[in-house]
């Protein structure tokens, strides 16, 4: 048996000039990084009060700071992207390779979602949740460093593959036969599985930690009818994240036994079934829409009411609204394979579900509203993200129901119509979303607001920047382009072109956010802000007494490590270092000495 | 946009569910906007609108909202109950099952036509009578794919070892864009082809010249069909006995192969 298994000196070998270029920036900058932490002297103080840190405010941010490190790079990715579409109209073919296309598409979708947005709603909720229902910390703080870790230990696994081998080139779901072995020999799809794989558990992980969070340790006196809306949606994604990652991980497992083990789960042959893993996919992949979702509309349900100095109206509705958006999303899956050729009654059936859940999302819509009725509306811009998320998530929401019923979905699936209606409902659902919280909450952690004239440049970009990119997509599609095209029909080129266009208002946008935080912090002083700066009614708002040091500890990290050396292992077959790193990240895990549950 | 202005008697049913369904859901969609609008200006900070901070219930306007899009879904069910019946792709046209069929086959990195009728194929295009119904038999040989032409009706996925049966039909003749929709691999982007829609008697005659042709569709021509890259447009004049069942049956133990 080779000690390296089947990695070898060729694995570093990069074939094209781009890709060549971000394994070597990927180098640089990491070993730069490192460097610097050692010899500036900032390593001892990161290490005692970042990463061995069990507070929930620190890991909070640690997320948002992978989420924006990992947001870079999906950006990067779309910008690649969509310059070579707007490029590459027959007979020119661009400057990106098919192989390498597929490569840059499948690795944005999987960063965004899995790296970007998810860290971003968890990062999140680690910041309020605690604050809102006014527990001192999670129910387990070192669970919670450890999530953090192994989602981190997965980001890496990505970003590995730009150095040695290459990532998936199968899309951001990898749908056998094509992910099969025969189909796709390298290592890429391995990568794919053990990245979601260790994040993946990361994920359930913290769900089981703010499920117990919130059961059993809110203050006394809340009962569940008076947690804050923010809570209760939290509490339905997380229940989601429960029921629904065990299934991505079952999956992700039985494709890895076919690519590894020469099994047949779901190959075309000896009894497989490729239909099989785009059923149990998408059974993990519509809650997970709604994961990312939820939380949000948490988000908006506390900026309305704030800013229309006015309480939040319908309360009950939304409580009952946001349960049944829960359980519906686990009835649906199948609309995202109309096509596959099942009977018209099972389209049907699942057509009808997925439109009932437009009914809670309206009347969530209808309840911000009429939170607005009879206020006194204040314009700041976590307000304005709400204006922005509501003007853009309508426009998704009709083109979503559009893609519901079978006999129009069997025209727009797999078109760049639905490329645009997943974007819209990720960019101004999910994306604006946590804008909106991110300065509604800022104060509260960092004492000081973001600058609003900036603030309100970001806005106007993003919505603009958003409607310049992904409308033209609605276009396209109707006119029959299909998505992942590494060359287009000259006829399409135009739009395309606008659409990149599109995009370079985004980047523009979060240039302008980047530079908001940077005069933000400058201007502290001037920018200071008390405890309670919006008048917000409520609880995190409330003054806390002052929490007793969390104690820390670096066993969470080392397991992360551990976790990011065995998926390497198991992607390079290198089976002693999987089998050695999971033995060892058990016994620190178990042992008592190093126990800081 | 083949989508919305279509030239097959499907596709003109998918447009017109596509708009009608659009319009039922602005009656939803307007007065969001306008409300959105509207409450914004009216009670802004500085605006005139009255302010009652503890107005936070009201039992009648909540039944409204929540009526109100029960209503729309009903009647937006109800179209998608009798539309998904209506546009099944695999019920026939034409009650007499006089289809023409075509079977398909979804190769790495092009498409194989197969007409049993007359006993032809053809690759990467693909020609039909118009105002007939047409049943396209698909399969693949090849990671899963999807045959779509949108100015005909919409698609439907390619698998190997399973026949995938989409009914469609052209008004009028012409040229259509053919497209493959779902990915499958590197040539993926090259992978299309064009459908010729013809008038009877032009198709008659196109039959009879592809007949005159030389090329025959063979066991070893086939696998070479079967390496992946992509190719250029190719007629066969005949096509081996049983290839179609057995490009479906090969990844059968035995048995028959899965239908639809
Ligand atoms: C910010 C601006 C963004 C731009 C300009 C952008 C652009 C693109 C483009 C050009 C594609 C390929 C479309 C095609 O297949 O033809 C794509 C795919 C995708 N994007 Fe984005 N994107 C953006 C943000 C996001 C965000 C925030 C998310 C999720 C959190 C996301 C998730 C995805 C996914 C899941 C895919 C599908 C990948 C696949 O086909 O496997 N994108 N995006
Ligand atoms: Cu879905």
């Amino acid at each position: 048996m080779n000690f390296f298994g089947t990695l070898s000196i060729d694995s570093f070998v990069q074939t094209s000039a781009v890709a060549m270029g971000a394994q070597v920036f990927v180098i640089v900058a990491a070993t730069g990084g490192v460097l610097w932490l050692i010899f500036s002297g900032t390593l001892d103080w990161l290490w005692r009060e970042w990463l061995t840190s069990l507070d929930h405010k620190r890991i909070g941010v640690m997320y948002l700071i992978l989420a924006g490190i990992m947001g870079v790079r999906g950006l990067a990715d779309a910008t690649l992207l969509r310059t070579q579409q707007a490029t590459a109209a027959l007979p020119s073919s661009g400057y990106l390779s098919a192989e390498h296309f597929a490569e840059i598409f499948s690795a944005h979708g999987v960063i965004m979602i899995f790296f970007v947005a998810m860290p971003l709603i968890f990062g999140l909720i680690n910041l309020v949740i605690p604050l809102q229902i006014r527990s001192r910390d999670v129910a387990f703080p070192f669970l919670n460093s450890l999530s953090l870790w192994l989602t981190v230990a997965g980001a890496l696994l990505v970003n590995a593959s730009l150095v040695v081998g290459q990532f998936s080139a199968a899309g951001w779901l990898p749908y056998p036969p094509l992910s099969e072995l025969a189909f796709s020999p390298g290592v890429g799809v391995d990568y794919y599985i053990w990245a979601l794989q260790i994040a993946g558990v990361a994920s359930l992980i913290s769900a089981i930690n703010f499920l117990t969070t919130i059961i059993t340790m809110r203050t006394h006196g809340m009962r569940l009818m008076h947690m804050p809306m923010f809570t209760w949606t939290t509490l339905g994604s997380m229940l989601l994240v429960l029921f629904a990652f065990p299934l991505l991980t079952v999956v992700l497992a039985l494709l890895f036994f076919d690519r590894a083990l020469g099994m047949h789960f779901f190959t075309s042959t000896l009894g497989g079934n490729p239909m099989m893993f785009v059923n149990l996919i998408w059974a993990w992949g519509h809650p997970e829409v709604y994961i990312l979702v939820l939380p949000l509309f948490g988000v908006f349900s506390e900026v309305v009411p704030t800013f229309s100095h006015k309480k939040l109206f319908g309360y009950t509705s939304m409580v009952v609204a946001t349960m049944a958006i829960t359980a519906l999303s686990f009835l649906v899956w199948v609309h995202h394979f109309f096509t596959m050729g099942a009977g018209a009654n099972v389209n049907a059936v699942f057509g009808i579900a997925t439109m009932a859940i437009a009914i809670p999302t309206g009347v969530k819509i209808f309840n911000w509203l009429f939170t607005m009725f009879r206020g006194r509306i204040v314009f700041k811009t976590p307000m304005l993200w709400f204006m922005g998320f509501v003007s853009t998530f309508v426009i998704g929401g009709m083109t979503g129901v559009l893609l519901s019923i079978p006999g129009a979905d069997y025209q727009l699936h797999n078109s760049v119509f639905l490329v645009a209606h997943f974007h819209n409902m990720i960019i101004g659902g999910v994306v604006f979303g946590f804008f909106a919280g991110f300065t509604y909450w800022f104060p509260k952690f960092a004492g000081f607001t973001l600058d609003e004239r900036l603030g309100k440049w970001a806005f106007w970009l993003w919505v603009t920047g958003f409607l310049v990119a992904f409308m033209p997509l609605y276009a396209l599609g109707l006119m029959g382009m299909t998505r992942r095209l590494y060359v287009v029909d000259p006829s399409w080129q135009p739009l395309l072109i606008v659409a990149a266009v599109g995009l370079a208002i985004i980047l523009a946008a979060v240039a302008v956010q980047i530079a908001q935080l940077v005069v933000s912090v400058r201007n502290r002083e001037r920018l200071h802000a008390g405890h309670n700066p919006w008048g917000s009614h409520a609880p995190e708002w409330a003054p806390l007494p002052p929490v007793d040091r969390t104690h820390n500890t670096g066993v969470a990290m080392c397991i992360g490590a551990l976790a990011f050396l065995g998926g390497f292992g198991m992607v390079w077959h290198m089976w002693w270092l999987a089998i050695l790193a999971l033995a060892v990240s058990a016994v620190l895990f178990i042992l008592p000495p190093f126990k800081h549950v | 946009m083949p989508v919305l202005f279509p030239h097959g008697v499907v596709a003109s049913q998918e447009s017109a569910l596509i708009v009608q369904a659009t319009l039922l859901m602005l009656i939803v969609a307007l007065p969001v906007f306008f409300l959105l609008f509207y409450f914004a200006w009216r009670y802004r900070a500085s605006g005139r609108g009255r302010h009652m901070p503890n107005w936070s219930h009201s039992r009648f306007d909540e039944l409204i909202w929540w009526a109100v899009p029960i209503e729309i879904i009903l009647v937006l069910g109800a179209l998608t109950w009798t539309s998904t019946h209506m546009l099944d792709p695999h019920k026939p046209l034409s009650p007499a099952g006089d289809a023409m069929v075509v079977q398909v086959v979804a190769l790495p990195w092009k498409w194989l036509f197969l007409y049993p009728q007359y006993g032809i194929a053809t690759l990467n295009f693909v020609e039909i009578p118009t105002q007939t119904p047409v049943e396209f038999q698909i399969t693949a040989d090849a990671p899963m794919n999807s045959f779509w032409v949108p100015a005909l009706g919409g698609q439907i996925y390619a698998m190997p070892g399973m026949i995938n049966p989409l009914r469609l039909s052209a008004d009028s003749p012409g040229d259509y864009h053919g497209v493959s929709a779902n990915y499958s691999g590197a040539g993926f982007a090259d992978m299309h082809f064009n459908l010729r829609a013809a008038s009877r008697d032009d198709f008659d005659t196109w039959v009879a010249s592809v007949r005159k042709g030389k090329g025959v569709l063979s066991a070893p021509v086939y696998s070479a069909l079967r390496v992946p890259g992509v190719a250029a447009t190719v007629a066969y004049a005949r096509v081996q006995r049983g290839l179609f069942d057995r490009i479906v049956g090969q990844f059968l133990d035995a048995g028959s192969p899965m239908r639809h």
